[in-house]
């Protein structure tokens, strides 16, 4: 997994609320035995038409924000289906961070996995930093994890909480499953006591 | 004085493998379902790693969103992703050497009803699968909830999870529900009360005498949709009506080790005083026959209501109701049982059960549906099919003019060749409405299967009341 420090980029605003990951990604694009190329197909009924052509209003489709890294988004942002493609289609388009005032759990831990940074912040933040990424190519807006601050392109910091343990596996890139195997006596401990408590699992 | 407990911190408690300083813990699972959508990318993952699985004999594959649900299905697939996925599944089951349910078998259905039907799910464990539907299984006391599929992965690799203790909340049905209300108006009447956010960051116990007085299967329908109200989890204490159902199910406990589970299993309930940090309630009396008019579970109203304007709501939702109205093709002020439909689609793992095949049979017996209508009983698993079939159910849909299938996910989500197409208007007994999720442009109405069956007969949607 890639690591998360700072980043430096445009953000497209995306005020719709419950934005679902049906919408993300749709449940034709699952069919993939892969992680990557979901990209192509973020959005994609938002993004494109019945004939595969780009619809032209679509904020992605839109010159200012083809190669936004960053999204601001309306409330309960990835609420649905647990699809870990949803942020694989992010990352693959391109998004490196997601910003609102709440995301659905499943979708919220899915980000962590995939190096991606879902901020939350309070409504009138999220409504100005909506405002300033509607300036596109002018509006940049800066990330800086270490010190859980977001600068809109004029200068105004927020200031964000994030878990502990997230945030250190996102600045490292850290692997789940590696981490977890170190701690693998204490699984085997729990398990022997557990099978003898409950002989019928 | 021990603390009081409520089920979910017990479940919760009796789980840990390790705790971090932080509170961060690695959940012990008993049960990691499997399904072909979510599941490659993992396998693969392990493979790559030289990774096994940990815990083969507690790891339970079988294709169901891909599957197609005709006849001919035994021949093969023939959309070559699908295919691929399910051929990866086969693959990955036999080299991995976890139990599987092929689409041949006759037990192969939605992994949510294959799990309980095998007796795979009891009560206090706790169950994973790639999917956020898991939830179902919280009918059983048992603690379940979707992950990703990187989490997928890890579960495999240790058969563990990393998470952090989510907040308790209740949710109470109290009185008795009246005739021609059912388990799919309570879940989606809650929905529709707390909004598709409103259990975010809670486990949900749903409690009360309207609870108490479904069956299992109506249990299950009530917390499969607990995740569309934002909960990770559903739970619902287990009960006789329960260990009723688990007993004798082939891979429940026998012998000496059910005496034992039963034991346990009496402990499964929160303690008196447990505290809980939401409550809601609902009175049984009050829930009426629902149906959804929009583009998200939580745009639920009664049947006898009017399709709302964007100004009967606040803020962002505004918006959002009408970008709904337009994608839904429906004008503010319409009553919803003007509002006609082309196609039915009875089944999914919310409602695809035998007592919802029967329910829906019971409203169509001796009826045609509408003419020009399309059709679709879809059972949630082999097994399910056969006992429709043996109770003369299937007779009773496909002389109304359904088309009776095989087991899969199918219409529920367009993943597979049952689909809506640009414009088309389902009353479907499935859990999301969201945009294009029948297919593109598809227009999805959420409902009971009683009131599927009923707009199928009348071609609009339908009080079933008046049908019954």
């Amino acid at each position: 997994m890639e690591k998360f420090n700072k980043l430096t980029g445009i953000a497209a605003p995306m005020p719709l609320v419950n934005i679902d990951t049906d919408m993300i990604i749709p449940k034709q694009f699952l069919k993939t035995i892969k992680r990557s190329g979901l990209g192509a197909n973020l959005f994609d009924e938002m993004r494109f038409d019945q004939d595969g052509k780009e619809i032209p209003d679509f904020v992605l489709n839109k010159k200012a924000y083809r190669n936004a890294e960053i999204i601001i988004a309306g409330d309960n942002f990835g609420c649905g289906s647990s699809r870990e493609h949803a942020p694989w289609a992010l990352l693959d388009f391109g998004i490196k961070c997601v910003i609102s005032t709440s995301y659905a759990d499943i979708f919220y831990n899915n980000c962590f996995k995939n190096g991606i940074l879902p901020i939350v912040l309070k409504p009138e933040e999220v409504e100005l930093l909506m405002e300033d990424s509607k300036k596109g190519e002018n509006a940049r807006i800066s990330i800086d994890l270490e010190k859980q601050i977001v600068q809109s392109s004029e200068g105004i910091e927020f200031s964000f909480e994030i878990d502990a343990f997230k945030k250190h596996c996102l600045l490292n890139g850290l692997d789940d499953i590696g981490l977890t195997m170190e701690k693998v006596s204490s699984i085997d401990k729990f398990e022997k006591s557990y099978q003898e408590e409950k002989p019928w699992l | 004085m021990p603390i009081a407990k409520t089920l979910y911190d017990k479940i919760w408690d009796a789980h840990i493998a390790h705790e971090d300083e932080d509170g961060t813990c690695l959940l012990y699972i008993d049960r990691h379902l499997v399904h072909e959508v979510t599941s490659p990318q993992a396998f693969e993952g392990l493979r790559m790693a030289g990774r096994t699985v940990r815990a083969p004999h507690k790891t339970i594959a079988v294709p169901d969103h891909n599957v197609p649900t005709t006849l001919d299905r035994a021949k093969g697939i023939d959309n070559v992703e699908s295919r691929i996925q399910v051929e990866a599944l086969d693959k990955n089951a036999k080299d991995f050497g976890v139990h599987y349910y092929p689409v041949s078998d006759i037990r192969q259905g939605i992994v949510h009803i294959v799990g309980p039907e095998q007796g795979w799910t009891l009560p206090g464990m706790t169950v994973v699968c790639g999917d956020s539907h898991t939830a179902t299984h919280g009918a059983f006391g048992a603690l379940a909830h979707g992950i990703g599929t990187s989490e997928v992965e890890h579960v495999l690799a240790t058969q563990t999870l990393i998470q952090k203790k989510s907040m308790n909340m209740k949710v109470q049905i109290t009185g008795s529900l009246k005739p021609g209300v059912t388990a799919k108006d309570i879940t989606l009447s809650v929905i529709g009360k707390t909004g598709t956010a409103g259990g975010t960051g809670y486990v949900i116990e749903y409690c009360g005498e309207a609870i108490r007085d479904l069956s299992m299967e109506g249990r299950m329908t009530i917390c499969n949709m607990a995740i569309e109200g934002g909960a990770r989890a559903g739970l619902i204490a287990p009960d006789e009506k329960t260990f009723e159902y688990c007993k004798g199910r082939p891979h429940a406990p026998k012998g000496k080790d059910w005496d034992r589970a039963l034991d346990y299993w009496r402990t499964l309930f929160s303690d008196e005083d447990a505290h809980f940090d939401k409550v809601v309630t609902i009175k049984g009396e009050e829930i009426a026959p629902v149906v959804t008019w929009g583009t998200s579970p939580e745009d639920v109203l009664p049947i006898n209501s009017k399709v709302p304007a964007p100004n009967d709501f606040e803020g962002g939702k505004i918006g959002a109701v009408e970008r709904s109205l337009e994608y839904m093709g429906l004008n503010p002020g319409t009553p919803l049982e003007d509002v006609t439909i082309d196609t039915v689609f009875i089944g999914s793992c919310t409602n695809g059960r035998i007592e919802d095949l029967r329910a829906a049979a019971e409203i169509l017996k001796g009826k045609k549906i509408k003419e020009g209508l399309r059709g679709m009983v879809v059972p949630g698993s082999g097994l399910v099919r056969a006992q429709a079939e043996e109770e003369g159910l299937a007779d009773i849909f496909k002389d109304a003019g359904f088309e009776w299938r095989l087991a899969g996910c199918s219409m529920c989500l367009a993943m597979n060749p049952d689909q809506l197409k640009p414009g088309e208007r389902c009353a479907a007994t499935s859990n999301r409405n969201f945009e294009g999720r029948q297919g593109r442009g598809g227009r999805t109405h959420l409902m009971s299967p009683q009131m599927a069956a009923a707009a199928a007969v009348t071609g609009k949607l339908t009080d079933v009341r008046n049908l019954i």
